[in-house]
């Protein structure tokens, strides 16, 4: 971001370097000491105006993100499009265009559209901070996540990392690939067939359909959720079953011979993809990212938001 | 200005170092209610030399050390310079400390300003002092003054910059053209 090649946007993983990221993580832990002091906040950016536009719903990303704006004093907006008039039929640039013309420095935007961010970031001045586009990316959840590996097992290169579940449909997948590669982690995905895209492989990463023989090989498992919204056709013959050959319980971990550590990207569906005795296990440290992803956020707005000038 | 000129020679700079470290003793005795914090990045060197001076005459002195970065608190952010934050370690409590803020070169103000809000935002000290090895006092733009000086620059210039070299085996400060 302010190394080499200054980049305006952050429109996903693809795009930046290595650098780029551990730049984002050093400024992440500066961040996250002031996060656990007394006082949470600064003024760097005070002088900036920042829309988060959520076509799509969202919880975590959302909040953590205008958290983190506050936390930078930044001026925040926010907008979803269950209550705007993208209702009544405006297009995104007319929606987007009206919102900067009221002087907003910043937009973070989630939006249902694959590369709907990247379409934005050539029509408008404004930087642009992709929250998640479709099945396509969501790169600070993949920064945040190999930002919690960092912090759990002291550093990313060299882990092994297996991301289960859903992976045709996600988002968060491919950001975490794109991350974990470039910071020197293995990556494999698992599972089902009709969940993994048919030329994964081509990423660079391995492919497993048996979660247990995956769970052998990994330092770390990142379960992803369904995404039944997103699916067009039935992709397994049922949740049940779904769960049963892709789930992770307390009994596949305790039949490995180390301890793994456990990731989501929430929002879970307990019982499906992740029982509720591993989710709140010692082994997991799914809070930790959430609560990493303001400190990560922090540091990705703080310096894009250096660049505006 | 085309010759650079000595402000401090090696051997000044050790006696400043050493009646900084002699101040610091009297007004604050054993330092149990008194912590050092060195500014990143210029101060930090000062502040370890400090650090070792009072330790060297009080052995018995456990001084409280921190190292302290203001970089999320410039005014200056968004406006054309990139600015990387570096590190602050204070693995104390500063409430109802006596905190002394120890920089190499005391000039606009702003970062102190800067520091002295990055300070608060881990708690409430009892009072902040400033020590800077050289005052540009004219150049001022806040009024902010240094409570422990080791030199003073009344250069009205702003073609001109203080240097403090660490670097060398005998650390030296200059006074230079701002194209040296």
């Amino acid at each position: 971001m302010t190394e080499n090649a200054p980049i305006k946007h952050l429109l996903g993983i693809k795009g930046l370097s290595e650098s780029h990221i551990q730049t984002i993580f050093e400024t992440a832990d500066n961040f996250k000491e002031l996060l656990n002091g007394p006082v949470k906040k600064t003024p760097a950016l005070r002088d900036i105006t920042i829309a988060n536009l959520f076509f799509e719903n969202s919880t975590r990303t959302r909040v953590s993100f205008e958290l983190a704006e506050k936390r930078l004093g930044a001026d925040t907006i926010n907008f979803s499009s269950s209550s705007s008039s993208v209702k009544k039929g405006e297009t995104l640039i007319d929606t987007v265009n009206n919102i900067l013309s009221m002087k907003v420095d910043m937009v973070v935007m989630r939006h249902p559209a694959p590369g709907a961010c990247i379409f934005l970031s050539k029509h408008i001045d404004a930087q642009i901070v992709n929250a998640g586009d479709g099945t396509h990316e969501h790169p600070t959840q993949a920064l945040l996540d190999a930002y919690s590996i960092r912090e759990k097992l002291g550093d990313v290169a060299g882990k092994k990392v297996v991301i289960v579940g859903d992976i045709l449909h996600s988002r968060v997948a491919l950001s975490n690939i794109y991350s974990l590669q470039l910071l020197g982690a293995e990556v494999m995905v698992c599972g089902p067939a009709t969940l993994i895209p048919k030329h994964i492989s081509h990423l660079g990463v391995q492919v497993s359909h048996n979660l247990e023989e995956a769970l052998k090989w990994c330092d770390v498992a990142n379960m992803l959720r369904i995404q039944l919204e997103r699916q067009d056709q039935r992709y397994f013959p049922s949740l049940k079953e779904y769960s049963n050959l892709y789930g992770l319980t307390l009994e596949k971990l305790q039949r490995l011979d180390k301890e793994i550590c456990i990731m989501h990207p929430g929002p879970i569906n307990r019982g499906v993809e992740i029982t509720s005795d591993v989710a709140d296990s010692k082994h997991s440290i799914i809070l930790q990212q959430v609560e990493n992803g303001v400190a990560v956020r922090m540091a990705v707005l703080f310096l894009l938001g250096q660049q505006r000038l | 200005m085309s010759q650079p000129k000595l402000l401090i020679s090696q051997n000044k700079l050790n006696l400043i170092i050493k009646r900084f470290a002699l101040q610091l003793i009297e007004l604050h005795g054993d330092f149990s209610s008194t912590a050092i914090i060195g500014l990143q990045p210029r101060g930090i060197q000062l502040s370890k030399r400090l650090v070792e001076a009072i330790t060297e005459l009080q052995p018995e002195t456990n001084v409280k050390y921190g190292e302290l970065d203001h970089t999320f608190f410039r005014d200056d952010i968004g406006r054309g310079e990139i600015f990387m934050p570096k590190k602050s370690h204070i693995n104390f409590s500063t409430e109802n400390l006596n905190i002394i803020l120890v920089d190499d070169v005391l000039y606009t103000g702003r970062s102190v300003r800067a520091s002295i809000d990055a300070l608060m935002s881990f708690g409430r000290p009892k009072q902040v002092e400033l020590m800077v090895l050289v005052d540009r006092r004219f150049q001022r733009e806040l009024p902010i003054s240094p409570n422990y000086t080791g030199v003073v620059v009344d250069s009205r210039s702003t073609g001109e910059h203080v240097k403090v070299d660490w670097s060398l085996d005998h650390p030296q400060v200059w006074l230079l053209s701002s194209k040296e």
